[in-house]
């Protein structure tokens, strides 16, 4: 699951009635409260999909937070002002409490989406889940066959199961997204994919072309895709987007190696988002631990999450565009893309401070590019499995 | 079964919002929203009314007539507009037409 709060809306028309209300707007010294918050409530799964985005170091199951300080977080961020709440992880179905928690957040007024692999789900969980007052379904596949979604999930029976369950979703009228992990090894199955949630009768697809930090940027070579790829990967997107309209929105996330210009990522460091970790971390992106040197804020700590929001060291390091170095500094456009992704600066330059690689603008920007180039022409096929174990290789001859 | 998604807005049709589109009043921010899968909406104040009308008893005519009848306005007028709301919302897939009643 890759940057899902991305501005995706449609832009409103002249006479719109029913405009999509913009992300606060904020300015150097006023942020207001996100409209939706990611809660990665766990960090345990059964797939082990090698482009995970959780964090290299996983929170283990006894440092996640309780029932009771989940429903105290939702009860808080309900009454801050924030309007949807998803539901994500590692597998959030792992956790045995979460029909308690999505009911809790109906209750205090929540819009709840569920962010999930699926496998674990049976149909009377889920039917569960919809009578707790679960608005949304988020399926994310990693294939549209056996053999090759089961190999990158690192768990047989995975895709029959996905199938399943995104059929019981819509039998139960919750509306479904497919979300679709998208690499050298899978992009040959786009136009599969379209197809398959033509199927399944999702209302969303998105297409989410995996980004490179932790796990993923471990399995950088086996994962990065060609040029000719990507284009091609582009042209079917803009193409089923036109012949789809009303059947099917597609959302679409480039991986930036290949980019000119950086992605404005998570809509700038501290200004429109911010997520809370199994553990209890408030986080302004769920790759943000991965920056060494950073304290975050826990809601086990005697500040409110406003204030961390508003208040904290981590959060307020990067936003606006006081802390930028060359040549983010002089740039048109600072205020337009924040100098990209902090996670990814700090990756693969050592400071998160330097402008990300991904900009042209960069010194390491050839490089970079380059790199990506000569490993996604590359015959390094095998992954290095997300665990807990810090990661096991597969075997030479799959699985 | 699920409902149909894509519905045709008429005079007859009585439409509902679905369940993954709820109408809710923002407290923080004080304005009316939809909130729907990673969208939210901002209705303006006619098509929370209208939305507000639309219990899935009346059909898009009776709201016509209870609008023209507290706007003292044409219901001709009002009714065009109604519709084209509606299928706008519907359109984004977050309208759906309430079942049939068995007569």
């Amino acid at each position: 699951m890759s940057d899902v709060l991305s501005d995706r809306s449609v832009p409103p028309t002249a006479s719109d009635s029913l405009a999509v209300l913009e992300k606060q707007r904020s300015t150097a010294e006023t942020f207001g409260i996100p409209l939706a918050v990611l809660l990665e409530i766990t960090h345990r799964c059964p797939l082990q999909c090698p482009y995970c985005s959780n964090p290299v170091e996983l929170d283990r199951a006894g440092r996640e937070l309780t029932t009771d300080e989940w429903k105290k977080v939702l009860s808080e961020l309900a009454e801050i002002g924030v309007l949807q709440i998803h539901f994500s992880g590692g597998e959030p179905t792992a956790r045995k409490d979460l029909v308690e928690l999505v009911k809790h957040a109906s209750d205090v007024g929540l819009y709840t989406n569920l962010i999930t692999s699926a496998v674990l789900l049976t149909r009377d969980k889920l039917s569960d889940l919809a009578d707790a007052g679960l608005c949304h379904v988020q399926i994310s596949f990693q294939g549209t066959e056996d053999g090759l979604a089961d190999r990158v999930a690192g768990y047989k029976g995975a895709h029959h199961k996905k199938i399943e369950v995104a059929k019981w979703t819509r039998e139960l009228d919750l509306p479904l997204t497919v979300n679709a992990v998208m690499h050298r090894q899978n992009l040959h199955q786009l136009p599969d994919i379209i197809q398959m949630s033509l199927d399944l009768d999702a209302d969303r697809l998105e297409v989410a072309n995996v980004q490179y930090y932790g796990w993923a940027l471990k399995n950088r070579a086996a994962l990065m895709p060609t040029v000719a790829q990507l284009d091609e990967c582009t042209r079917l997107v803009e193409e089923a987007r036109e012949t789809l309209k009303g059947r099917l929105t597609i959302d679409y996330v480039v991986p930036d190696y290949y980019a000119l210009r950086p992605k404005k990522c998570m809509g700038g460091w501290g200004r429109q988002f911010f997520n809370i970790s199994p553990a209890g971390k408030v986080l302004p992106c769920h790759a943000a631990e991965s920056i060494t040197g950073l304290e975050f804020e826990s809601v086990r700590s005697n500040h409110s999450i406003a204030w961390i929001w508003q208040n904290s060291e981590a959060f307020n390091r990067y936003r606006g565009t006081g802390w930028m170095k060359e040549p983010c500094k002089s740039c048109e456009f600072r205020e337009i893309d924040f100098g990209g992704c902090r996670c990814q600066a700090f990756a693969l330059t050592g400071d998160a401070a330097n402008t990300d690689p991904a900009c042209a603008l960069s010194p390491m920007h050839e490089t970079i590019f380059k790199q990506a180039e000569r490993e996604a022409e590359g015959e390094t096929n095998r992954f290095l499995y997300r665990n807990f174990a810090g990661g096991t290789l597969e075997s030479e001859n799959g699985a | 079964m699920a409902a149909p998604r894509h519905i045709s807005v008429s005079e007859a049709s009585r439409p509902v919002l679905p369940r993954h589109a709820k109408l809710k009043y923002d407290e923080t921010r004080k304005v009316w929203v939809i909130l729907a899968p990673e969208r939210v909406l901002a209705p303006d104040e006619i098509a929370v009314e209208v939305l507000q009308l639309c219990d899935g008893a009346r059909n898009v005519g009776n709201v016509a007539d209870l609008l023209a009848e507290k706007y003292a306005a044409p219901r001709e007028a009002i009714l065009t507009d109604v519709v084209a709301m509606l299928q706008d919302l519907a359109d984004k897939g977050f309208l759906t037409e309430a079942r049939e009643k068995t007569p």
